[in-house]
């Protein structure tokens, strides 16, 4: 038998190929390129092995950038998370509030990084923010440009502000989708509004939390936007994240080299991260 | 277990309904007895579940109460009717195991320990999941799952009804007849009150001792089983039970006399039609003998379904459907004989009697 | 002629269809009938070319087509949901087909009145589906896969979301609306009554194999093994272990029978041997009909049978009976047995082939 294989939609997926390579893979080796060897930018490389990697991982401000990313992201996903499921079920199922809310909660979603940042910049300045006036004339001596903890706190909010929607959106999807019948047959069995959580809305949610806590973990523990624009790192180095920390390694010291490194570093752990997540998040479903 | 009063129940979804028409639920006046097996079928949009709704408290009646053993419970909530319910599909609680699904409504209520283990114990035998005690309830067959739903309401030795929402919607058909039989055993053995609603007659006519006919937001019949088949009020619930359904003809009745086109029958009662419209004569294919005797019939199609024969013919210029067992011949030059005492007569679509005399 | 050869799907280890022969003549309706996941929309997913066999082939008219995709074959499909455009007319929803085809206004206009008067689908052709009742909704559908003059028509349960009265109507004229078809209808359902009701050939699924294929009745009168009698048959078929020996069958309980002359070649030893529950009364049919003492466990009542649940030894079994017979549980009774039709199967689950094959 002759079989005609036809071949011709491979070319359909030529352009997303070219795409995805001139996005995603050429920077990508061009990055494991500049992490290897040392350059002045005169397009003189020089080879230069594993020493960036070693330096990066040797020098304690990398390991501080790391640790403060790292409690960002649990804060973020402590708080986030939690808030989300909260406001989600609070939400109306039907009625003209459905849309209200949803368009509510898409806001902050639809605004750009940089306007967050501007916004949340001017917003809490103690001298012409409507914030941080209030703050201080209700006597809260909050400066985020001078104290780390403000500084902390505004980014925090900032965050917990601008992302929480998405999590709502999320799990509004999972909870809508949950059928009448299991509610009534959880009144009819006398649950308890914490036991119709726990063992109805919670599992039932489990598939988009697992979606919601990858998404906010890997945006969080990318996060340079905002606070760039709010803090630009500081006071000191104490908002200065690994993101931060590698645009002023990179640009402002033209330290390529390490700056690759630490790229290449950064990615992994990410990636390490969010297999963890998935992993620990889909157990529960592998048994019986 | 309870009586259910259904006293001059009326429903519709919108507000201010000015016909009958705005009524998804004309008006229902019944009562039904202590440790009863009810089944409500009719098609889609009859009605049937919006009555369940109002049983289980889900929906509050437009007009009218229902009470529990005299007790008005018209504005109780699902939770304080202490009912228990089985859905079309399975619910269960994926995340706990068979056990614990099982123990949930118990626990919920306070009940002791150890007469929670021994009551969920007690109920696995009973629904022959014993075995399956320590499993995830998510893993299991949609039987399987069904019988944990209807266990979570029996666990509850104290239920008023147990609501029935086509239940075996899913089931493949092996299980089905596994799982009534099943059902009825238990009812047999506990004698609770159950409210079963389906659209599938087989179900319930099988399953309940009263069959409650719905049509368009009316209860067109209850009765009996046999009652259903043999006398049934409407033609609606003839056709709507059997399979297929009844013969429904148009006829002129003079005294005992029924015209049938160009054939004539003899009642043995006079029916009262004074004053009706349209008169049929009504007759299950069941009760339709064919042979080489009788009045002539064209055979247009035989259909073997196996266990019987179902014969499609015309008769006077009108479709009509004969049932015939595996063995019967079917001659070429067929005649037909009705069962005189399985004749009824309707006029505007509603069975008469004899004049009352 | 849809054909398959050795056929087969095999997923992670597992076959979810086994190597499978199969063909399909033109202008015929062919049933697939097993319970759920028994392999059903498997197979009906490698006809029409949603997927492809692992291994085997798949030819249309001596055509091999493994691996060409559906959008080439001409195919119609109709699912248990009713999958319909919800913005269209029925009437444009029936037209569909034909105007992605480029086919003339008048020729699609005549098509779909057409399939509309074939379905009684007239009076509706300017409402849209969501004004429609269910079984208008999978009418609409099925005058859809009708009008594309398709050369297989799938169709994966269409009538199991449709209330029961409806399946019975629609299930009588869908023989009607086939025979006037010359494609190749294919069939899917999990019930045996549905099967018998539409006729034409029925090939009994299990675990990812056909058991049987053959015409429908010959299937459920003669079924080649006890996994296509058990599937083949609703109400359930009751079963009883015996053994031959001359003239006689023995119950381990001791009840003895004689051997229905349809069996009389039947070797001396163990046999299964199966009756459906019409063949078991409490009124003798034939003279010599066994008497068999047996326990009730329940009886259900349809309006004029009854069904009445027994246990025989340790075996279920279900009687049906002509009238009303409301019996009270675990008494006992006598029931008689209808021997004619009686089918025999050896140790190995194979059915032992009549003398008077039909």
């Amino acid at each position: 038998m002759n079989k005609t294989w036809n071949n011709k939609a491979w070319f359909l997926v030529l352009p997303v190929l070219l795409l995805v390579a001139f996005s995603a893979a050429i920077p990508l080796m061009t990055v494991v390129n500049y992490s290897v060897q040392d350059t002045f930018g005169n397009n003189e490389f020089f080879w230069a092995g594993t020493d960036w990697f070693d330096e990066i991982l040797h020098s304690p401000r990398f390991w501080e950038a790391l640790q403060r990313n790292l409690l960002f992201s649990f804060i973020i996903l402590a708080l986030e998370i939690p808030l989300g499921i909260f406001i989600a079920l609070n939400m109306p199922k039907k009625g003209l509030g459905v849309p209200v809310c949803l368009v509510l909660m898409a806001l902050p979603l639809l605004i750009p990084w940089n306007v967050v940042g501007t916004i949340w910049q001017v917003f809490g300045r103690v001298d012409i923010g409507l914030l941080g006036r209030v703050l201080a004339s209700l006597g809260f001596d909050y400066n985020y440009v001078r104290d780390p903890i403000d500084a902390w706190i505004t980014v925090i909010v900032m965050d917990v502000w601008h992302w929480t929607s998405l999590v709502v959106l999320l799990c509004y999807a999972g909870l809508v989708s949950i059928p009448d019948a299991y509610y009534q047959a959880a009144k009819i069995d006398g649950a308890s509004r914490w036991s119709v959580f726990r063992y109805i809305q919670l599992p039932k949610m489990n598939r988009v939390l697992l979606i919601a806590v990858l998404l906010r973990f890997m945006d969080s523990f990318m996060i340079y936007t905002e606070p760039f624009v709010v803090t630009g790192g500081g006071p000191g180095n104490s908002t200065t994240f690994l993101s931060i920390d590698l645009v002023k390694m990179a640009i402002g010291q033209f330290d390529l080299g390490p700056a690759a490194a630490m790229s290449i570093v950064y990615f992994l752990i990410i990636l390490l991260m969010s297999w963890i997540f998935y992993t620990v998040m889909t157990s529960s479903d592998a048994d019986s | 277990m309870a009586r259910i009063t259904l006293d001059h129940i009326r429903h519709a979804y919108g507000p201010n309904p000015q016909s009958e028409e705005d009524y998804a639920l004309r008006e229902v006046d019944h009562e039904w007895n202590d440790g009863g097996a009810y089944a409500l079928l009719g098609p889609s949009g009859c009605g049937k579940t919006t009555l369940l709704n109002i049983i289980s408290g889900l929906l509050q009646p437009s007009h009218g109460r229902i009470l529990f053993d005299g007790r008005d419970v018209t504005t109780l909530s699902t939770q304080a009717r202490n009912i228990a319910q089985v859905f079309q599909f399975p619910v269960i609680y994926d995340t706990m195991t068979v056990y614990d699904n099982l123990a949930f409504p118990l626990c919920n209520r306070g009940v002791s320990e150890a007469d929670v283990d021994r009551r969920v114990r007690d109920m696995l035998e009973i629904i022959d999941l014993s075995d399956w005690a320590k499993r995830k309830a998510r893993g299991l067959t949609a039987d399987q799952k069904q019988k944990i739903s209807l266990g979570r309401g029996l666990v509850r030795n104290d239920v008023n009804a147990i609501l029935f929402d086509e239940p075996l919607t899913v089931i493949d058909p092996h299980m089905k007849w596994v799982l009534r039989s099943q059902l009825k055993r238990l009812h047999k053995q506990f004698g609770f009150t159950m409210v079963y609603v389906t659209h599938d007659q087989t179900e319930a006519l099988t399953f309940a001792d009263k069959v409650v006919v719905m049509f368009e937001g009316q209860i067109v019949q209850i009765g009996t089983p046999a009652e259903l088949f043999e006398r049934p009020s409407h033609t609606f619930v003839g056709y709507f039970i059997g399979s297929p359904g009844m013969n429904v003809l148009p006829a002129k009745v003079e005294g005992t006399q029924i015209t049938l086109g160009q054939e004539s029958l003899q009642l043995g009662y006079a029916p009262d039609i004074a004053g009706r419209n349209r008169i049929e004569v009504g007759i299950r294919p069941e009760f339709i003998h064919i042979g080489r005797e009788g009045m002539p019939a064209t055979v247009t199609r035989v259909e073997d379904n196996g266990r019987r024969k179902i014969v499609r013919a015309t008769f006077e210029g009108q479709p009509i459907a004969i049932v015939a067992s595996e063995d019967t011949e079917i001659p070429a030059e067929a005649r037909i004989t009705f069962d005189p005492a399985a004749i009824n007569i309707y006029a505007d679509s509603w069975r008469v009697d004899s004049r009352a005399n | 002629m849809l054909e398959m050869r050795n056929a087969a799907k095999l997923v992670g280890g597992e076959y979810h269809i086994h190597p499978t022969n199969l063909a399909l003549e033109r202008g015929t309706l062919n049933v697939l009938l097993g319970p759920t996941l028994s392999g059903k929309t498997s197979l009906m997913r490698l006809m029409a070319g949603l997927d492809r066999p692992t291994s085997g082939s798949i030819h249309f008219d001596n055509v091999d087509v493994t691996g060409m995709p559906v959008q080439k074959r001409n195919i119609a499909m109709v699912y248990q949901q009713f999958i319909n455009y919800p913005a269209l007319t029925v009437y444009d929803n029936i037209a569909s087909p034909m105007r992605l085809a480029g086919k003339d206004k008048a020729s699609i206009d005549r098509e779909v009145r057409k399939a509309a008067e074939l379905l009684r689908l007239t009076p509706y052709l300017d409402r849209t589906p969501l004004n429609l009742s269910g079984g208008q909704q999978q009418r609409t559908a099925l005058a859809r896969a009708l009008v594309k003059n398709a050369s297989l028509v799938l169709m994966d349960e269409p009538l199991a979301n449709l209330d029961y009265k409806l399946r019975e109507e629609l299930r009588a004229e869908l023989p009607r609306i086939f025979a006037q078809s010359g494609a190749i209808f294919v069939y899917a359902t999990t019930e045996p009554s549905e099967a018998l009701l539409l006729g034409g050939n029925t090939a009994t699924l299990s675990e990812g194999r056909i058991t049987q294929f053959g015409s429908t009745i010959h299937v459920y009168r003669k079924p080649s093994d006890i996994i296509t009698a058990r599937t083949f048959a609703d109400p359930p078929l009751n079963f009883m272990e015996v053994i031959k020996s001359g003239h006689e069958l023995e119950h381990q309980g001791g009840s003895r029978m004689a051997v229905p002359s349809h069996l009389l070649h039947v070797a001396d030893g163990p046999v299964t041997v199966a009756f459906h529950p019409h063949h078991l009364g409490f009124a003798s049919q034939t003279a010599d009909a066994p008497q068999l003492r047996a326990k009730t466990l329940i009886s259900e009542i349809t309006g004029s049978e009854s069904f009445v649940h027994l246990e025989f030894g340790s075996t279920r079994w279900v009687m049906l009976a002509p009238g009303i017979h409301d019996i009270a549980p675990d008494a006992d009774v006598d029931v008689f047995l209808d021997t004619r039709h009686l089918l025999a199967f050896g140790k190995d689950g194979r059915a032992i082939t009549t003398l008077q094959a039909a």
